[in-house]
């Protein structure tokens, strides 16, 4: 294989790895909750505008945006659950749907009304210079954050399934009332899923603020490739979302190499309603 | 006879307008009430008598605005010719979206109409052929009447007015066929409706068809009265944004609520346009996603469904009262 060729799956692994940590919100939530929360790619557009301000006004580099970004959009998710989520998922799926999309609107266009419709981006340097490793050249601000994105997102699998947190987040998803009768309380065990959910997309996008562009209608298409990446996983699992994403990572980064930039989107989107056509339960998920 | 009252009143109201009120700003600003009405009212045939909330109509409304410009700029015919044609597209389309998405539960529906949405719009971006970023023109002067391009709104507003009509009476019509009882038995409990025998998918896929085509002429008789058509103007997401917003604040899956919320929001935009200039096109937005997330959280049945239930008719409000209940 050709070195360019490398070059390009590590990137895209390294991109994908970020797509996973963010997807891995989306698919707790749904597979906990049962919600699909339309809003998701725009928490993590909310992520990079931290990461963004945090740069403008005080000067700081990932260090402090990274946690900044985590800390501000879990209060969001646990706001948001408390504020919107715990009533509408009660009701009727058009209220459903409507709740996370009007929520997803009025950030992304309260975004762009502030900050206005023009690309941003942050220094290239700020996390440091480009390594050179057996003849492949990779970004330090890729690097940290494929390599940060992986560790968070194994760190939650571990979280789901060897604490018991997460065994009574398990139990809330699995059958509220009998949780409930257990003495586990589904609102705050639901509440702390959306802190978690929220904050892995803050610090998604945190990470990805070092090197991608900066644009309030930059969710649109990350809510997208979150779409997919959990239907490829197969919803409600993070293990699925990891393998899925980084296999979108890499399939987008190929087709962008190999067709067109400006196509590589357009592959993913067609992936995604071919998995709905032949296989809507995902790679790893059950019927 | 008395159901009929109020329909004719509005209907003469509404034919009486553009004589009373006769500056070209209200013309015009009339016939955007009637043309998104038309857009909603379509969009409530699947999303809300069906229940399934398409959040990419805009790609039928695209299909029908590239059909009519591109009869006119390829062909040279009328771009009445291509409404036809955007039909034949749109209604190919609901199929292919529609087929696996709605065995599914609901979200993958939504998910699957965005994505497909982005799509078009990526691929029409990319295409020389289509105009690309530019877009397609219609006729800068009309050679014939059936160019319908006219520089006064009037004309536009009487035919969107009965096509308003038009469709009104499908979607009044659909409700009281078989397959309008259908939907609602499968609204109230799918799995109740299909043990009974309903075709459920079908059922919904046909309201799927039905409405894609419907919303495709709304998106043709834009591109008229417009004269062009372009990515952002014809498949942005945002085209289907205010669709969906207006069907759900009126009330979704009443026959008259599209309407309600198109005559609310589209002068309410029009004029936060001319007061707030270009600012204000962020700030529409926020308002909208604001009034959107309150009504999902408040009201999920939209305004009419309110009145219906404070006037105390015997009517029943929508099934999207049922909120409230713990699984």
């Amino acid at each position: 294989m050709s070195l360019i060729l490398v070059q390009v799956i590590v990137g895209g692994l390294l991109l994908g790895a970020v797509y996973a940590l963010f997807s891995s919100g989306l698919t707790l939530v749904w597979g906990m909750m049962n919600i699909v929360n339309f809003a998701h790619g725009d928490f993590v557009m909310l992520g990079m505008y931290v990461a963004f301000v945090v740069y403008t006004l005080m000067g700081g580099g990932p260090i402090l945006g990274a946690p900044l970004a985590t800390l501000v959009l879990a209060t969001l998710g646990v706001i948001v659950y408390f504020g919107l989520i715990r009533d509408i998922m009660k009701g009727p799926m058009l209220a459903q749907i409507l709740g996370t999309f009007g929520l997803a609107l009025l950030l992304r266009y309260s975004v762009f009304w502030w900050f206005g419709a023009n690309f941003q981006s942050l220094p290239q340097n700020i996390v440091g210079g480009t390594y050179a490793v057996a003849g492949l050249r990779i970004e330090a601000s890729r690097l940290l954050a494929g390599v940060v994105a992986l560790l968070v997102t194994l760190g939650l699998h571990l979280l789901l399934t060897r604490t018991s947190l997460g065994s009574k987040m398990l139990a809330v998803a699995e059958d509220a009332t009998a949780a409930q009768l257990m003495g586990i309380r589904p609102d705050t065990m639901q509440a702390i899923a959306w802190a978690i959910a929220a904050g892995a997309t803050g610090l998604a996008g945190a990470l990805i603020a070092n090197f991608f562009y900066i644009v309030p209608t930059v969710g649109e298409t990350l809510g997208i490739v979150a779409f997919v990446t959990v239907s490829l996983g197969g919803f409600g699992s993070v293990p699925g979302a990891l393998v899925a994403g980084l296999l979108i990572g890499v399939i987008e980064s190929l087709s962008g190499y190999l067709i067109g930039a400006v196509y590589k989107d357009i592959v993913v989107y067609l992936l995604f309603l071919f998995f709905l056509w032949f296989r809507p339960q995902g790679l790893m998920g059950k019927m | 006879m008395r159901r009929l009252l109020w329909p004719s009143v509005f209907l003469a109201l509404a034919i009486a307008y553009p004589l009373l009120l006769a500056s070209p700003f209200q013309q015009r600003l009339g016939a955007l009430v009637l043309l998104y009405a038309i857009a909603a009212s379509a969009w409530n045939i699947v999303g809300g008598y069906a229940g399934q909330v398409s959040v990419g109509h805009v790609v039928f409304f695209g299909c029908g605005a590239y059909a009519a410009m591109g009869s006119y700029a390829k062909f040279g015919l009328s771009p009445l010719f291509g409404i036809p044609g955007g039909i034949v597209i749109a209604v190919a389309l609901a199929a292919i979206i529609g087929v696996p998405t709605l065995r599914l539960s609901g979200h993958y529906f939504s998910m699957a109409t965005i994505a497909v949405a982005e799509t078009m719009r990526l691929i029409v971006t990319n295409t020389e052929w289509l105009g690309a970023a530019v877009g397609l023109s219609g006729p800068t002067v009309a050679r014939n009447v059936f160019d319908l391009s006219f520089i006064s709104s009037l004309p536009y507003y009487y035919l969107f007015l009965g096509v308003l009509v038009i469709t009104l009476l499908i979607t009044w019509w659909m409700t009281n066929s078989r397959m309008g009882f259908y939907l609602r038995a499968i609204k109230d409990s799918e799995r109740a409706a299909r043990s009974l025998g309903a075709p459920a998918s079908r059922t919904k896929l046909y309201a799927f068809m039905l409405s894609a085509a419907l919303t495709s002429v709304a998106g043709a008789l834009y591109a008229m009265m417009v004269g062009f058509v372009d990515p952002e103007s014809g498949l942005g997401i945002l085209i289907s944004v205010k669709i969906l917003i207006m069907a759900a604040l009126g009330g979704a899956g009443l026959l008259f609520g599209p309407v309600v919320g198109a005559a609310i929001l589209v002068p309410l935009e029009e004029i936060s346009n001319s007061w707030l200039g270009g600012k204000g096109a962020g700030l529409t937005f926020v308002v909208y996603g604001a009034i959107i997330l309150l009504i999902a959280r408040f009201q999920p049945g939209g305004i009419l469904s309110l009145i219906n239930r404070t006037v105390g008719k015997d009517r029943k409000p929508a099934r999207a009262e049922g909120a409230g209940h713990a699984p």
